[in-house]
């Protein structure tokens, strides 16, 4: 057991990743982590942004909602809201998702009720630009 | 003789339906297939997470959280959830029933109730006779689990801020393909997370929490109540699709039926022409003959 990982990606839609990986990035809402074989039992919010791993040598990237992760011994499991891999991300819906939040976050104040909503719809946008950057 | 041509175009009118009523049984077929699908993809999800909460309800107090906090219940807030859509039977009457029946037995005990609509039929329905809180229609052609957040984002807070007490959800059950059942579920206060003390063992390990494990569980009872909202949702779509593809079953066989008999209908009338017919050149030979 101990001498592989494993990494479920689940999202309510479909099981987005399944399969042995030698190393997963994961960006966890105190910062980004990486796991590896043999990591001690940690469970961590994530937050929407870059998740990386890398299979057989090459680097898959996904753009995750916000979730959390739960690692055990040999397994990683990741319960996000979504997760879009790189290659299937239409990058200009999310460039215009991006400009769309920011004229909108431009007119608002903090206090305003919608002010969080806009705020993570802007920063799902970025980073699934940045994410389809990569691939 | 006009007779019988009104039996023709009926007929061919019926025909018609008919191809109507089986393409949209087979539309039905196809959208409950993709539901069910849905629903069986959500599954690794919600077991996933269930697992999670109840091992996190293991180490932390949860009965703290505002989202379980039990007050006498005074002012109660009902979803009701339908389709969008008409022509699948008794589907949304049901529902809409169901929810009525359950106003009714509340409002027996003196608490208030407050409506929630989710599915045009239902709104279309109760914004006749009561003010709803808050609606949401045509959904459910396309949805995601972005309309479960949504909904969630609009009843957690008035349930923390004591606007109300307790929050039913109405919903369908998805029993099987030809069984569905209004059923009522209590969303808030949540309901105790089991802490199931034969939790996988592997569980049972120390984990290290990122944040606290205060915080994170603050973060996963939303995401909870996101995950039982969009259950019901699935189900519901599941439901309505199923009852429109056996309703509209019926009706294919229905036309069938009265196809059949309206042919009956139509050669008996048109034997009767010719006996008819036949009768006058008869008649009118016999005359000739006696002349």
């Amino acid at each position: 057991m101990a001498d592989e990982l494993i990494l479920e990606v689940v999202t309510p839609e479909k099981m987005a990743f399944s399969g042995k990986v030698e190393e997963v990035t994961v960006p966890g809402s105190e910062g980004e982590f990486g796991v590896l074989r043999g990591h001690a039992a940690l469970l961590s919010a994530v937050d929407i942004g870059e998740l990386n791993f890398t299979r057989e040598g090459k680097k898959t990237y996904f753009a995750v909602n916000t979730g959390y992760a739960e690692v055990t011994s040999g397994k990683v499991t990741i319960l996000v809201e979504t997760a879009e891999r790189s290659d299937l991300i239409d990058r200009e819906r999310a460039k215009r998702a991006k400009e769309n939040a920011e004229a909108k976050l431009s007119k608002m104040s903090k206090e305003d009720a919608d002010f969080e909503l806009i705020r993570a719809a802007l920063l799902r946008a970025i980073a699934r630009i940045h994410v389809a950057e990569k691939s | 003789m006009a007779a019988l041509k009104d039996i023709k175009r009926k007929i061919v009118a019926v025909q018609k339906t008919k191809q109507i009523t089986r393409a949209m049984n087979m539309v039905a077929a196809s959208k409950l297939k993709a539901a069910q699908t849905r629903l069986e993809n959500f599954r690794p999800y919600a077991i996933r997470f269930m697992e999670v909460l109840s091992s996190l309800a293991l180490r932390v107090d949860a009965e703290n959280h505002p989202l379980l906090a039990v007050r006498e219940p005074k002012k109660i807030r009902v979803i009701c959830m339908t389709a969008d859509r008409g022509l699948c039977g008794g589907f949304n009457t049901n529902l809409i029933k169901a929810t009525e029946r359950f106003t009714r037995d509340k409002n027996k005990e003196g608490k208030e109730v407050e409506l929630i609509a989710v599915g045009r039929k239902a709104r279309d329905y109760f914004r006749k006779k009561t003010r709803l809180v808050k609606d949401w229609a045509d959904v459910f052609g396309k949805f995601d689990f972005t309309l479960a957040v949504n909904i969630s984002n609009e009843i957690i807070p008035a349930f923390i801020k004591a606007e109300y007490d307790e929050l039913y959800v109405v919903y369908n059950e998805f029993v099987h393909i030809a069984i569905q059942r209004p059923a009522v579920i209590r969303l808030f206060p949540l309901p105790p997370i089991g802490k199931d003390e034969d939790v996988d063992p592997v569980r049972r390990i120390e984990y290290i929490y990122e944040p606290s494990d205060e915080i994170l569980l603050e973060k996963l009872l939303p995401m909870y109540v996101h995950v039982l909202v969009f259950r019901a949702l699935l189900e519901t779509s599941a439901g309505e699709n199923g009852a429109r593809m056996v309703a509209m079953d019926n009706a294919t066989k229905n036309c069938e039926e009265m196809i059949q008999s309206l042919t009956l209908k139509m050669n008996k009338a048109r034997q009767a022409a010719i006996t008819a017919e036949l009768m006058d050149i008869v008649g009118g030979t016999e005359a000739l003959a006696k002349s």
